[in-house]
């Protein structure tokens, strides 16, 4: 069997027992199922609530996930025997990185069933892309992090200002001025507009520089350090 | 097999092996012996290509261990007490991880935990495991693939008797199949009964080494022999003639109980060679 699928399987099977993962994974997604059902006050616009979590999940839980993951085997030296069972640094970085994919576009299946049937694809076609940027950016820190702890803080501190900022954008064009340059705002521009006819071409070279970044990131970080 | 010439390694400015060479045939168990601290984990990573070293040469399976393939890796078991394992995952499901990679068979699995004795804990996760468990499982791992080099970093150490017991058994069976295998311990007992050949590593130098009773042998030079008499007593003799003529005559007396040649023990030329104990107390 590949390398890579072994990565998936082995994570695969872990994601159950995994409570900290499990609930990064499904919370939004939940929560935001709830409250656009049960308890959406009178006079919030409808999906609302699930555009508004969709966006806070695409930068919280794959980054979170990917650096909690990378962090986790690093500290218990786990890793460091995959290492030596010749797993290459690349096919388990992929390997993780297409298990925390998969799982946060299951994840946003509870996102979706709240859209028309027509938006879907669109809906999971942004969705896709920001995750593989997040998950990219969560490698970073994964990668750099000393151990679990230090992920954790970074990864937070990540989280909020990929997630919060654009919604304080909301409120304040100063904020907003900035928060255009995230792949974050910009996703959350797209799931607003929910149309294949409202992709910019400013936006799409956002997004697209924001890849671009986060992949750099990810080289400098580990040329420098390796997966040790 | 396993040969290595002039290794010299330093931590930033601390030398840590010093001038170490020795050459272990195939099929033999090779202890090194060493208190905390004296290099045996940095030797370790040295031999299996994990940490690069500044002088000297180190070869493992006719190769240079700087330039160890993906095929080479599959005939190399490692367990090193820093090694994890999956905390939530079953025995079973970490070592099937393993066994994907090496392409070997499911039934390995099954087999290779009665092997270790964890055939009752392969649903446990393996955070439930106690310390003696988890060793082996540890070694359980290394036996993935079907390995011609073993090495075991300190592979009993705060282990009870019995699980210390099962694991030299295992090991011996290991070299029954063929294996050579590269043990390290601070443990004189187990050296001197597993081990072909022993090293005496001090502070980064080999302060001796050979057949463990050979090492002991040449270390006699006290030549006493302890006589226990009937009455309770113990008597220490020079090997002399006038000590013979006491023991022929306590003898025809019918006054002693047990003789005994006062050979040392590792332990006591590791003592002698360096001022050290093995084991701290
Ligand atoms: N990564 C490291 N950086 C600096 N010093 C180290 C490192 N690893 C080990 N040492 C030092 O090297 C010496 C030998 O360590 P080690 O090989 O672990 O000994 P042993 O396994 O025999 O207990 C010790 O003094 C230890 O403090
Ligand atoms: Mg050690």
């Amino acid at each position: 069997m590949n390398n890579i699928l072994i990565m998936i399987r082995k994570q695969m099977k872990d994601t159950f027992k995994n409570k900290a993962v499990l609930i990064q994974l499904i919370l939004l997604p939940v929560v935001s199922f709830i409250l656009e059902r049960v308890i959406r006050p009178e006079g919030v616009p409808e999906l609302m609530y699930t555009k508004m979590f969709a966006a806070m999940y695409m930068a919280m839980a794959p980054l979170t996930a990917m650096s909690a993951i990378i962090a986790e085997e690093k500290e218990k030296n786990t890793l460091r025997v995959l290492m030596m069972s010749n797993v290459k640094p690349g096919q388990y970085l992929t390997g993780i990185g297409a298990y925390v994919w998969i799982i946060s576009m299951i994840g946003s299946v509870l996102f979706a069933v709240s859209f028309p049937a027509a938006d879907m694809p669109f809906f999971f076609l942004v969705m896709g892309v920001g995750f593989l940027i997040s998950i990219v950016i969560g490698a970073v820190i994964g990668i750099t992090a000393k151990n679990q702890m230090s992920a954790g803080s970074v990864g937070a501190m990540a989280m909020i200002i990929l997630s919060f900022i654009p919604m304080f954008a909301m409120f304040n064009e100063g904020i907003g001025a900035v928060a255009r340059f995230l792949y974050t705002q910009q996703t959350r521009f797209l799931l607003d507009a929910m149309s294949f006819a409202e992709i910019k071409w400013d936006g799409a070279v956002i997004l697209a520089a924001n890849a671009i970044l986060a992949v750099v990131m990810f080289f400098v970080a580990f040329r420098k350090k390796g997966l040790e | 097999m396993i040969q290595c010439t002039g290794i010299e390694k330093s931590y930033t400015d601390k030398k840590v092996l010093s001038g170490i060479s020795f050459d272990i045939p195939d099929g033999q168990i090779f202890g090194l012996l060493g208190p905390s601290g004296a290099g045996k984990t940095t030797l370790i990573k040295i031999l299996t290509g994990q940490l690069e070293f500044e002088e000297g040469s180190a070869m493992i399976l006719q190769k240079n261990v700087r330039r160890l393939s993906g095929e080479d890796k599959k005939k190399i078991g490692i367990m090193m007490d820093q090694f994890g394992v999956y905390e939530r995952l079953s025995c079973y499901d970490n070592l099937k991880v393993f066994a994907d990679i090496y392409g070997t068979p499911k039934e390995k699995i099954m087999e290779t935990l009665k092997l270790v004795g964890l055939e009752d804990s392969a649903k446990k996760p393996a955070s439930a495991l106690s310390k003696g468990m988890r060793v082996r499982l540890q070694l359980a791992r290394v036996f993935m693939v079907s390995p011609e080099i073993i090495f075991l970093d300190e592979p009993t150490t705060g282990l009870d008797p019995m699980t210390m017991k099962q694991i030299h058994k295992i090991i011996l069976d290991k070299k029954k199949h063929g294996c050579t295998i590269f043990l390290t311990t601070h443990n004189m007992e187990e050296a001197a009964k597993l081990c072909d050949t022993v090293a005496l590593l001090n502070e980064g130098v080999i302060v001796d080494s050979g057949a463990p009773d050979e090492i002991c042998r040449r270390f006699n030079h006290q030549k006493r022999i302890v006589l226990h008499l009937n009455t309770g007593e113990d008597m220490e003799l020079p090997h002399s003639k006038e000590s013979a003529e006491k023991i022929s005559k306590l003898l025809e007396e019918e006054r002693v109980e047990t003789i005994h040649s006062s050979e040392p023990t590792l332990e006591t030329v590791f003592l002698e060679l360096t001022g050290r104990k093995l084991e701290e107390e």
